[in-house]
């Protein structure tokens, strides 16, 4: 990777990604495939391997999945100053890659939510405000289930994967069930990983 | 402050200051492996009760068809509604700045055990935990569609059928929404309409 930053460049990179921020229905991740299209296919900004292994790490994470795209704008950076070994001006330009991506997916989105939203607290009494909550209530519900459903699905080898996916049920049942703490689940989940047992 | 009367016994909470925003919406971020959205619905309608659960189907409604990141989006709506802009800024700072240091921090050390069997197996058990956390919050808010207009049949009716379009059919999600969600809501329009005695 050897990209020499220029000014242009940057700003290419915050439109592009303000441009996919209007785009995100559904969440960042769905626009995840363009983002790898523009970055490692079209500009080779990013390594195939550096582009999944932000992903990876970002789901591993806690808070929001959206982080991902602050790990590909810190390693955009990283590369564009020669590397980790490359020192301070490699860990400035990774931060500057932080800032440009984040504000680029977040800003355009996050104006355009909070302006819809508020309109929409305001006429909460109009007939189009409520048909469109109660319209949408069950189908948001059953995307939820179905996230889970995709997530387990990535894994389809019954074989070697059915120990996942029990692990899977225990815990949608002991949520729904009980008040035990989340964070003993995936806890337990990582240690029950991490001896391989599932 | 709340837009809703509450639906049950117990009166609603809600957030004390623009302080209490950003430390809540720290609190759940950092629970929040895998997705935030399975800690958002137990803390902020089980717990803290700012919001019942007919209320966060309604937001989290909007939040999804809305682009941009969907817990995101709920936290700007929660903090904006009790505080205006600054909550809302609040509440966003809170989701991302503590988990953007860990995330980075991850990053830099990621390169030392990625080769190791055990962190790739702890993030295999990791990821089925948090299919479970979704899973679950999806089957909690079900209990929510009892007082919805349209009626449980109903509802359950256009529940399988996005079920079976995302989940086994793999469409894309805007057909999805605008499809099976736009019938819903013109729908919902003439229910409410025939409720209120207004003609549809």
């Amino acid at each position: 990777m050897n990209m020499v930053p220029s000014l242009a460049n940057w700003v290419e990179l915050f439109t592009h990604f303000a441009s996919l921020s209007l785009l995100a229905v559904g969440g960042a991740i769905t626009t995840a495939p363009d983002m790898h299209r523009y970055l490692v296919a079209e500009q080779g900004w990013l390594s195939d391997a550096q582009f999944s292994s932000s992903i990876a790490l970002s789901q591993a994470a806690p808070g929001p999945n959206v982080l991902f795209v602050a790990l590909l704008g810190w390693n955009v950076g990283l590369n564009a100053g020669g590397g980790p070994a490359a020192g301070a001006v490699a860990w400035g330009l990774a931060l500057l890659g932080v800032l440009v991506t984040m504000l680029a997916i977040m800003l355009p989105s996050s104006v355009l939510t909070y302006t819809a939203t508020r309109w929409a607290h305001r006429n909460r009494e109009l007939r189009a405000v409520r048909a469109f909550k109660t319209g949408m209530a069950p189908i948001v519900i059953a995307l939820l289930v179905a996230t889970g459903w995709l997530l387990s699905a990535a894994h389809n080898q019954p074989a070697r994967d059915w120990p996942l996916w029990a692990l899977t049920v225990v815990t949608a049942l002991l949520v729904w069930r009980t008040r035990l703490h989340m964070l003993w689940l995936i806890g337990a989940g990582a240690l029950l990983g991490a001896l391989g047992w599932v | 402050m709340t837009h809703l009367p509450p639906t049950e016994s117990v009166p609603l909470g809600c957030p004390r200051s623009k302080t209490d925003l950003f430390l809540s919406f720290t609190l759940l971020a950092l629970q929040g492996f895998g997705g935030v959205l399975a800690v958002v619905q137990r803390e902020l309608v089980e717990k803290k009760r700012w919001m019942t659960r007919e209320q966060f189907v309604e937001d989290w409604a909007v939040a999804q068809i809305l682009p941009g990141p969907n817990v995101v989006n709920l936290s700007l709506m929660i903090g904006g509604r009790h505080f205006g802009l600054p909550g809302a800024l609040a509440a966003l700072a809170g989701m991302l700045a503590a988990p953007l240091v860990i995330v980075l921090l991850l990053a830099t050390l990621y390169g030392q055990v990625a080769e190791l069997p055990a962190a790739q197996g702890a993030l295999r058990g990791m990821g089925a935990v948090a299919a479970g956390l979704i899973t679950a919050t999806g089957i909690k808010l079900i209990a929510a569609l009892d007082k919805n207009a349209l009626g449980l049949a109903a509802c359950i009716g256009l529940a399988v059928a996005t079920f079976v379009a995302i989940a086994l059919l793999r469409w894309p999600l805007a057909w999805v929404l605008l499809g099976i969600g736009g019938s819903a809501c013109l729908w919902a329009y003439r229910v409410l309409g025939r409720l209120e005695g207004q003609p549809a």
